[in-house]
């Protein structure tokens, strides 16, 4: 590689002893401290898996399709805050990868994807399992590289988990010919990587801080609107602590869910599209926007000509192409979310800077008049049960402690918008990709991250058959994850936009012929509970509970009908929410 | 309108797949490619490619920031942001018979260009300047007469001593 340095420090006596390019896997690995790897084997990675089995250091995760080793690596990732690892084979093996790795490339989730190749003489000859993994992985993809010589091997991967790491995070795929897992050369594991071309800004700049911490002072009518950058970058606590001590309200994006407790009162709940009217309106009238980690998704702004029409807009983000690019800001700051948070907690309180209190009161006067209209109320009658009362009954029972795992339709922004998360890393969704299937094997990684803790995966059943073959993983690796389906034999969220903007044709959106769950559970060697009534839910849930070392599907068959409220029509300006 | 012009210079690592990620950013976000071009450098490990696109100052931001954002690229330069000198090459084989082929050979002196291969009924011309005289050029001679065009596309270097 040019362009790369290298730093090195061990003795030159360990550095003779040549090894195979499998060895050299498994060793860079194990040196970068990595636990498990999730992953299926194939004739490309043979070699490979031959070495993963002559060690016990590295736990390997067998799944039972490939984009659930990518998707459970995602969410060990996402659970942790270190780089998740998956490992497949070529061709088909890399394409069923495909879904995952732009799962994680969409919510920057830091991955190392290791694929195999047919050997390098083989490569462009159509030889069987041969596809370009690079070509095909390079739009969802941080960056990739093809290994052609075993001696780039070691020096491939360290960069790989670098760039996976570092700036943005994201995932980055190195695909590794089988003919050069078995040549050798001499192990050299690099204790660093420095690239000409890769140098991403981490300390905000001074001046920038400064006019972004005035502004805000300046403002009568400020508000917060973080994202998953303030996971990602390891700044909730940062950020708590500033805007418990300024007193604004602040919104979190799906994916910065649990970046500011929930349960404070300075929360406003989620934004955007099915967010909650007070947390749209006060985006909407306020004069000061103070977006981190944010990157105004159109699923967050709305109509971006109407979107916080009088607000000047402080924007901090560690990419700079996420600045600017659908809302010109005021005041842009490029770097490191915790880094800049720190310095301009600093620059505020050296300031001696407070927000005008007369005029912070008439705001939270305001926002508490937008949260008397109790956006997110429903009805629990005594016959059917709502999915909203399942989501707040889990969060009941689990004291709001569990790893939320998710799917993609409705099931997800109710799980979003009813389990309060206190804490970061215990929200884990698709929120930029939307994949369907992502909840069963996310919750494996998450689980494996954190043995302890209660993980539910949150789920309907059209997504859940999307990788439903991974509960024979969760058998397999004993693991007690607690799947809750809210089962309304539909694709909820597609039935909800046919019935609003469709005329109430229901398209192809109700899921006939669903197997019994509660059967194909126990198939699987789990638990299987079904809930048909609203008095089944709590001693349903209890039981999954208490059932600790046992994977439990809790079926519960819920309101067909049942939309999600609000709702932000796409295209619409957030103040035009679809109210129940 | 058309959107503005732009010629952005971007110095990248001379490795197999990095042309393929700028072509592929252009293409994946919408990008407008006029006309594209890439070699080596002084520096065998760079290469300098040169990108001559359209679009607004918000999409020329965006533009610059993701090239920048690729592992590859080293650095990136819109040269239209200040004083620039831009040549592009084109080859034209054109019939050349009867009184065409006098008339030919005068057009092409008049815009500096050389004929470098001769048949008894064709010419190859050589021409070299900014695309707007290329287009000039063809819009001189009868199309009729055109065999063949080859043309590389805009190569790009600011004026002054620095370097980009």
């Amino acid at each position: 590689m040019t362009g790369l340095q290298t730093t090195m420090d061990r003795s030159s006596a360990e550095l003779e002893q040549e090894i195979s390019g499998a060895e050299i896997v498994v060793r860079a690995l194990r040196d970068e401290g990595v636990e498990f790897v999730f992953g299926y084997p194939g004739g490309a990675v043979l070699y490979i898996y031959d070495e993963l089995a002559k060690q016990e250091e590295l736990k390997h995760i067998l799944v039972r399709h490939e984009q659930a080793a990518v998707h459970a690596a995602d969410a060990y990732a996402r659970a942790t805050g270190r780089v998740g690892v998956a490992l497949v084979t070529s061709g088909p093996g890399a394409t069923n990868a495909v879904t995952g790795i732009a799962t994680a490339y969409m919510d920057s989730v830091p991955l190392v994807i290791i694929t195999g190749q047919v050997p390098v003489a083989l490569i462009g000859n159509d030889a069987f399992q041969e596809v370009d993994t690079v070509g095909i992985t390079r739009p969802c993809t941080k960056h990739n590289f093809l290994v052609k010589d075993v001696a780039d091997l070691a020096n491939t991967l360290k960069t790989a988990f670098f760039l996976a790491a570092s700036g943005r995070p994201g995932p980055v795929l190195v695909d590794i010919p089988k003919d050069i897992t078995v040549k050798r050369c001499a192990y050299r594991y690099p204790d660093k990587v420095q690239l000409r071309s890769y140098k991403p800004t981490v300390k905000g700049h001074a001046g920038q801080v400064r006019k972004a911490v005035q502004l805000i002072a300046s403002a009568e009518r400020p508000m917060f609107y973080t994202g998953g950058g303030i996971i990602l970058g390891n700044a909730a606590e940062a950020l708590t602590g500033f805007v418990r001590h300024l007193g604004a309200p602040i919104t979190n994006t799906l994916m910065g869910l649990g970046g500011f407790p929930a349960s404070d009162p300075q929360f406003l709940g989620m934004l955007g599209m099915h967010g909650t009217f007070e947390a749209n309106m006060a985006v909407q009238h306020s004069d000061v926007l103070i977006a981190l980690g944010a990157r105004f998704d159109d699923r967050v702004t709305g109509n971006l000509e109407a979107f916080a029409p009088h607000a000047r807009i402080v924007h901090v983000d560690v990419d700079p192409s996420s600045i600017s690019k659908n809302v010109k800001v005021d005041v842009p700051i490029v770097g490191d979310l915790a880094m800049v948070l720190a310095e301009m907690d600093q620059a505020w309180r050296e300031g001696g800077y407070r927000l005008d209190p007369a005029a912070l009161k008439a705001w939270w006067e305001q926002i508490a008049a937008w949260r008397a209209r109790d956006c997110l109320r429903y009805e629990q009658g005594d016959s059917i049960i709502k999915p909203q009362y399942v989501v707040q009954k889990l969060h009941e029972l689990t004291g709001g402690d569990a790893i939320v795992t998710s799917d993609v339709g409705q099931h997800q922004m109710w799980a979003a918008q009813f389990y309060g998360f206190d804490a970061p890393r215990r929200w884990i969704n698709s929120g930029g990709l939307g994949t369907m299937g992502y909840g069963l094997p996310a919750a494996m990684g998450a689980q494996l991250a954190d043995p302890e803790r209660t993980v539910i995966c949150i789920t309907g059943e059209g997504s859940i058959q999307m990788n439903i073959q991974e509960l024979s993983t969760c058998l397999q690796h004993r693991l007690p994850i607690k799947v809750a389906c809210l089962n309304n034999h539909y694709l909820g969220m597609v039935r909800q936009w046919q019935e609003f903007f469709y005329e109430s044709r229901y398209a192809m959106s109700y899921v006939d012929a669903l197997p019994d769950f509660v059967k194909l559970a126990e198939a699987y060697g789990h638990v299987g509970l079904r809930a048909d009534r609203p008095a089944d839910v709590e001693p349903v849930i209890r039981e999954a509970l208490r059932l600790k070392d046992r994977l439990v599907f809790m079926d519960f068959q819920v309101d067909p009908t049942e939309n999600v409220y609000p709702m932000v029509p796409a295209g619409a300006a957030l103040s035009d929410m679809i109210l129940l | 309108m058309q959107s503005p012009r732009h010629i952005i210079s971007i110095l990248l690592e001379n490795e197999s797949g990095a042309l393929s990620r700028v072509a592929g950013l252009f293409s994946a976000r919408g990008y407008n490619i006029e006309a594209m071009t890439v070699a080596p450098t002084h520096d065998p490990s760079i290469s300098r490619m040169t990108v001559v696109t359209r679009g607004s100052e918000e999409i020329m931001e965006q533009v610059l920031k993701q090239l920048n954002k690729l592992v590859e690229v080293i650095r990136v330069h819109d040269l239209t942001d200040g004083p620039h000198i831009e040549r592009e090459l084109m080859l034209i084989k054109v019939h050349a018979v009867g009184p065409d082929r006098e008339e030919v050979k005068r057009l092409a002196d008049i815009f500096r260009g050389r004929i470098i291969d001769v048949t008894d009924r064709s010419y190859t011309i050589e021409l070299t300047g900014t695309g707007e005289k290329l287009d000039a050029f063809l819009s001189a001679l009868d199309p009729g007469m055109v065999i063949e065009v080859v043309r590389s596309g805009a190569s790009a270097i600011a004026r002054g001593s620095r370097s980009i």
